[in-house]
Parts: structure tokens; C-alpha cells; sequence
């Protein structure tokens, strides 16, 4: 049995490492500022799917990722470790799109593959951390969904049992295929790159990665197809252009504020034995404790 | 019509306490907008439901009663609200930002085209304009929340779609009885009208939950450690001082993560928010995401080697020194001059 997988990857800003010049002035994000990353949950989803394609033969992984054109880096990288091809969903249309119209959007793409299993994805990306466009985009395509999954054990019959990691427990699940699962940070973590894929992916480009850089490897792109990284604009993919970008988003962000924090006029001590005595006998005094 | 819905979660009979603080948000939320407060159980045997909400002043109990409702799946409980919704079209839906929440939600908003906002940490009343377009909404719901890490917060609004719909975490809102006598009505769907035999694709096969060992969010003391702590072995430091001042042990995600803590002991905008009468930070630096679950502790501690470290600024208290002294010289006097 081969499987035809679809995992969902995002190309994210690291916000785990949000340094003092990552916010501007007015209180915006520079995302200039900061790093462009594979969201990590995304990775663990990938793992799953390649452990899927080293299982069960013939299976191919597709890489689905919305984005800017810098965003194909997300597809290279996922070449490195074993994908099998993938798909850069970039255009201004898409632009503005809250969770519901990125699910949209994403569907529509998904839809325009051949037939597909398996699609996974990571739980949540790190710069919304909202876990929304998973589940929205099951709905969209009118497939069951299995979130948190930490490990998928097995696929027979035409059914996938997962592991998933609950708040305050373990669940086995078993659904039926079709299906789409969103992967857990407590799963295991993308294997690394491979130095033969890396070879071989290295040159792989989206056509305007190719039309911007003048490149000596050129000549490659007609004789070796898995060069190409395939990019669709909305004209490439059926969609209704309501339910894209700012039209698409029923949620409007009214106000962004930085976060400040009430000062407080703090005692300062520096840790004598006597100003501790002093500061746990207030403390008892007045019934903080004891 | 127009009220607003709060699904209520359940395990083994009991609603979580999440559903209770956001019925208690909503039940404030609904008086400033004069409409009705209802709640929906979906599950198994849920006879004892009515007992423990109504007191939170629910005025309308829909129970949607089916074996094979409980375990919780995505697909019958999705359609069982959003059949609903099409029917009452409330005008506000909350649910917690649980395991179940944040896989019920996002599927029930796509299927209606209505906005969702994840892990609000404030939710409020208010008007907006939009100028570009003309036009002005009265009394919508702002779903407020941290963005982009917990760096900024951003108000969000659904100007159009219906029900304005959001997730809250646990401990985020204050839970508190409005009424104790108070009285609503309770309307058992018929489910087979709302969810049909095609939902029952995904099943649960093994189930382990635990209830959840760590009290924090009731605990009146907490002793948080961070990064700071160094090692797994000093944080039984911070238990013994819990444990004579009768609190209990709070982390630090970066302490978590390190594994000097278990993942829920963690307080921050990711872990538990808590409001303790003292709140003594040990080795914690104070980042935003951190603060966001604690500022709210009416005396606070920072015991820190760092005296430029951001946590002194929102403390009443500075220790500048290592917590691996401070914390004995603590025990010993509670322990000698405490009754
Ligand atoms: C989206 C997002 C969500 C997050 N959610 C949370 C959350 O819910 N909760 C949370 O806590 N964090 C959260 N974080 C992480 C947060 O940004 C910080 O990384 C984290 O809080 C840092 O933990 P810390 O203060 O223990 O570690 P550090 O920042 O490394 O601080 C360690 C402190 O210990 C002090 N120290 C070191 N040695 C000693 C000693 N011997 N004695 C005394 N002091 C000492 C140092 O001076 C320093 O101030 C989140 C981050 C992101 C991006």
C-alpha cells in the first residue's frame, strides 16, 4: 500500500528570540528583524510523514507552504530531508488573510493535487499560536481531523490509529482515511538533512527564484523536473476571491498595543541574613503568611 | 436568539472549571448586553449538569444526550453546535482554550464562516468605526489577546460574522457564583436531528486522562523557580519553602523546559495565570510571557543575582543575591518564629 501524503509547512519568524529591535517604535513588529524559520511543530509533522513514506513503499510526501516568495526555502529545506516535491502558494491576493481565509486558501490548493491520503501539519505556528488553520482546513475539505498526535502508530484497512497528547492525558484514536492530522511538539523531531538530498535538491527553485537570480545552473532546470518548485497564484488554483485576504477574514485586528507593565516602588534588598529576618517577619505580621 | 452560548466541557460527569470562569465572564458580558446567558453540555448521562451551572446564572441549559457523544470527537460535537448556531444564532460563542476547545472551534468557525480568536486573555464590550467603509458597529465583542509571543496585545473584533466567537484559557477569568438559587430552563435536544451517523468516523480506542496534580491556581502562596534555579535538585529547595509557608511550586517555561519542572507547573501566557496573595519569583527573569500569568499577585518577591533583572520592576520586594542562599535563610526563620 503507498500513501499520498500532504503536509502543510509554514515559514515563520522566530519569536522564541524576540530581541529589543524586533519591535519598532510605534509598537509594531519588525519582522525584518527577525529570523525566518521552519515552524517547529511543522517539522515534527514532516518526520511523521517521512516515517509514513519509509513504511509503506511508493508513498510520496508533497510540501504545501503560503507564503512570500522567500518561502520556498521551506519547500528546499524539506527536499533536504526526504519530500518528494512541493508547492509555493504565493500572491498578493493572499495577503491580509487571518486563519479562516489561509484555510481557505490552502484547501483550494490541496484540492488541486491528485487524491491525497494523509495530510499533516504542526499543531500551531509560533507566530500566531492559534492551532486554527489545521482543523479549518479538514472542515473546508470535509475531512475528519485527529489534532495533538505525538505518533502515528499505524494505517491498514483504509484507517489511521494515532497517539494523541491531550492538556491531562494520552488518547489512541482510529479514523477512517481521508484524513488530517496536526502533529504535537512532543513528537519526535525532524530527522536532519541529508547529505545526498542536499546535493541533489540544492539548485531546486520556484520560476521566479529563477527569473530574479541569474544562474550558472540554468541549462539543469528542463533536464532535471524535481528542480522545479512548483508556484501557483490564485489564477493557478480554484478560488472565490471573497474568501480570500482582508475580504476572506471575518476577524479584524482594531488595535495593537505594546505590553507594558505596572511598575511598582519595590524595597530593595541585598540578601543579609538580618534583612531577610526583617522582610519574613513583616510578611507574618501582616498575615501574608503563617 | 442573539444570547450567548458557552460550551461547557466535561469529564466524567463534572464541568471543568474553565467552562465555569467563562460562565461567569459571560454572565457579565450578557447583563451589559441584555441578553441571555445559555450553555451547551454535549455528552453522556448529563442529568447532573444543571446542578453545577445554573448557579452561574445560565438561563437556558441545552443538553445534547447521547452515548455516543462521550468520549469527546471533532465531528458529532462540531455539529452539534453548529446546527445550533444556525438555528439561535447567538450572538457570542466562548469555549476554553483546551485540548478540546482549540480542535472544536476553529472547525465550527470555518464551517460558518465566522471569526474565531484563540487564548484571549480579555474579553470586552465596545463599538467600532470603520471609516474606510462607512460604517459603525455598536456593542461588539473585543477578543483581546497577546500576539507575535506575547510582545504586543491586539484587540480583535468579527465586525460581520456571527457568532463573534473565542477560546480563553484556564484560570484566565475569575470563576465566581452569581446566584445560588438561581434557576434556568433546561432543553434536551433530540440528537439525532443535530449530528448524523456519517460524524462517527474518528473513534477513541485507549483513553488516559489525569486529574491535575498541581493546585496552583488556588494556592494563596506560590514559590516560582526559573532558569535561574540551575538544576532539578535545587528546586526541592523551593518545595521545602512552599511546603512550610504552605503554598505551592510554580515554573518558569524556560524551567520546564530544561526539565527542572513538570509542564503544569507552568504559569505564563502558555502555562496557568494565577493570582496569589504572595508570589515569590526565584531566579526568573521576568519576560513578558511570564508576567502575563502572575502580575496579577498582590505581593510579589524577586529573588534574582541580576538587580537590573525585569522582574524587579513589577515587584514589591527585591532580593539581589542567589536564591541558593536566600531560600534556607527564609526556612530557617519562618520555621523558628512561625507558631
Ligand atoms: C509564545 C511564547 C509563550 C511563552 N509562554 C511562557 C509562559 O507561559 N511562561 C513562561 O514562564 N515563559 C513563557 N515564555 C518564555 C519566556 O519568554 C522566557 O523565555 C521565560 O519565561 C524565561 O524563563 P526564566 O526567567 O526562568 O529564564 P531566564 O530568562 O534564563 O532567567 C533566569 C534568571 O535567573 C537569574 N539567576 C541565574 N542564576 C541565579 C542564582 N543563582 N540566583 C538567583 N538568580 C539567578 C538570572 O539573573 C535570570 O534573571 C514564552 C515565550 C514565547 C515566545
Amino acid at each position: 500500500m503507498s500513501l499520498k501524503i500532504v503536509v502543510l509547512a509554514k515559514q515563520v519568524p522566530d519569536t522564541r528570540n524576540v530581541g529589543k529591535d524586533a519591535m519598532k517604535a510605534d509598537g509594531t513588529v519588525n519582522r525584518a528583524a527577525l529570523p525566518a524559520i521552519y515552524n517547529p511543530e511543522d517539522l515534527n509533522a514532516l518526520e511523521q510523514a517521512l516515517r509514513l513514506k519509509d513504511r509503506f513503499e511508493g508513498s510520496t510526501v508533497t510540501i504545501v507552504t503560503m507564503g512570500p516568495g522567500r518561502a520556498a526555502e521551506i519547500i528546499r529545506e524539506s527536499l533536504y530531508r526526504g519530500a518528494d516535491n512541493g508547492y509555493l502558494l504565493t500572491d498578493r491576493a493572499f495577503a491580509g488573510s487571518d486563519t479562516l481565509a489561509t484555510s481557505y486558501a490552502l484547501s483550494c490548493a490541496i484540492k488541486n493535487l491528485p487524491e491525497v491520503d494523509v495530510i499533516v501539519c504542526g499543531r500551531q505556528a509560533i507566530d500566531g499560536d492559534t492551532a486554527q488553520v489545521g482543523p479549518q482546513v479538514a472542515e473546508k475539505l470535509g475531512l475528519p481531523q485527529i489534532t495533538y498526535a505525538e505518533e502515528i502508530l499505524d494505517v491498514k484497512d483504509g484507517k489511521i490509529t494515532v497517539k494523541r497528547r491531550l492538556e491531562r492525558g494520552v488518547e489512541v484514536v482510529e479514523g477512517k482515511l481521508p484524513i488530517l492530522i496536526t502533529v504535537n511538539g512532543s513528537a519526535p523531531d525532524c530527522r536532519p538533512r541529508h547529505a545526498k538530498l542536499v546535493m541533489k535538491y540544492h539548485h531546486a527553485k520556484t520560476v521566479t527564484e529563477r527569473q530574479e537570480q541569474n544562474d550558472d545552473y540554468m541549462f539543469m532546470f528542463d533536464k532535471r523536473p524535481y528542480l522545479n518548485i512548483t508556484e501557483w497564484s490564485v489564477n493557478d488554483i480554484q478560488t472565490d476571491v471573497n474568501w480570500l485576504g482582508l475580504k476572506g477574514s471575518p476577524t479584524k485586528v482594531k488595535a495593537i498595543e505594546n505590553v507594558v507593565f505596572q511598575a511598582k516602588e519595590s524595597k530593595r534588598l541585598a540578601g543579609k541574613d538580618s534583612e531577610i529576618d526583617e522582610l519574613m517577619k513583616e510578611l507574618i505580621a501582616n498575615h501574608t503568611i503563617g | 436568539m442573539n444570547n450567548i452560548i458557552v460550551y461547557l466541557e466535561i469529564e466524567e460527569g463534572v464541568v471543568a472549571d474553565v467552562s465555569l470562569e467563562l460562565l461567569t465572564k459571560a454572565r457579565s458580558l450578557a447583563s451589559k448586553l441584555k441578553c441571555k446567558l445559555e450553555a451547551l453540555a454535549i455528552g453522556s448521562q448529563l442529568d447532573g449538569i444543571g446542578a453545577q451551572v445554573f448557579q452561574y446564572g445560565v438561563d437556558k441549559l441545552y443538553l445534547a444526550d447521547d452515548a455516543r457523544l462521550y468520549p469527546y470527537t471533532s465531528l458529532p460535537h462540531t455539529s452539534v453546535l453548529v446546527n445550533l448556531f444556525k438555528e439561535e444564532k447567538p450572538q457570542i460563542a466562548l469555549m476554553g482554550a483546551t485540548s478540546i476547545g482549540r480542535d472544536l472551534g476553529p472547525r465550527v468557525s470555518s464551517a460558518l464562516f465566522s471569526g474565531l480568536t484563540a487564548d484571549c486573555t480579555a474579553l470586552e464590550i465596545g463599538d467600532h468605526e470603520d471609516k474606510k467603509e462607512g460604517k459603525s458597529y455598536t456593542d461588539l465583542l473585543y477578543q483581546i489577546r497577546p500576539a507575535f509571543g506575547g510582545n504586543i496585545v491586539a484587540t480583535i473584533i468579527n465586525p460581520e460574522c456571527r457568532p463573534q466567537m473565542a477560546t480563553v484559557r484556564e484560570g484566565v477569568m475569575k470563576k465566581e457564583i452569581f446566584d445560588a438559587n438561581y434557576k434556568g430552563e433546561v432543553v434536551n435536544l433530540e440528537v439525532a436531528k443535530y449530528v448524523s451517523d456519517s460524524d462517527f468516523v474518528v473513534s477513541v480506542i485507549e483513553r488516559h486522562m489525569e486529574k491535575s496534580k498541581s493546585n496552583l491556581k488556588s494556592s494563596p502562596i506560590i514559590v516560582a523557580g526559573g532558569y535561574g534555579m540551575g538544576s532539578k535538585e535545587n528546586f526541592k529547595l523551593l518545595e521545602e519553602l512552599a511546603s512550610v509557608l504552605g503554598g505551592e511550586v510554580g515554573a518558569s517555561r524556560a524551567a520546564v523546559d530544561a526539565g527542572f519542572a513538570e509542564h503544569d507547573m507552568q504559569i505564563g501566557q502558555t502555562g496557568v495565570t494565577v493570582r496569589p496573595k504572595l508570589y515569590i519569583a526565584c531566579g526568573i527573569s521576568g519576560q513578558i510571557q511570564h508576567i502575563a500569568g502572575m502580575q496579577e499577585s498582590s505581593i510579589i518577591i524577586a529573588i534574582n543575582n541580576d538587580e537590573n533583572a525585569p522582574i524587579n520592576a513589577i515587584s514589591d520586594y527585591v532580593i539581589t543575591a542567589n536564591v541558593e542562599d536566600v531560600v534556607p535563610k527564609m526556612i530557617k526563620y519562618y520555621k523558628q518564629n512561625s507558631k
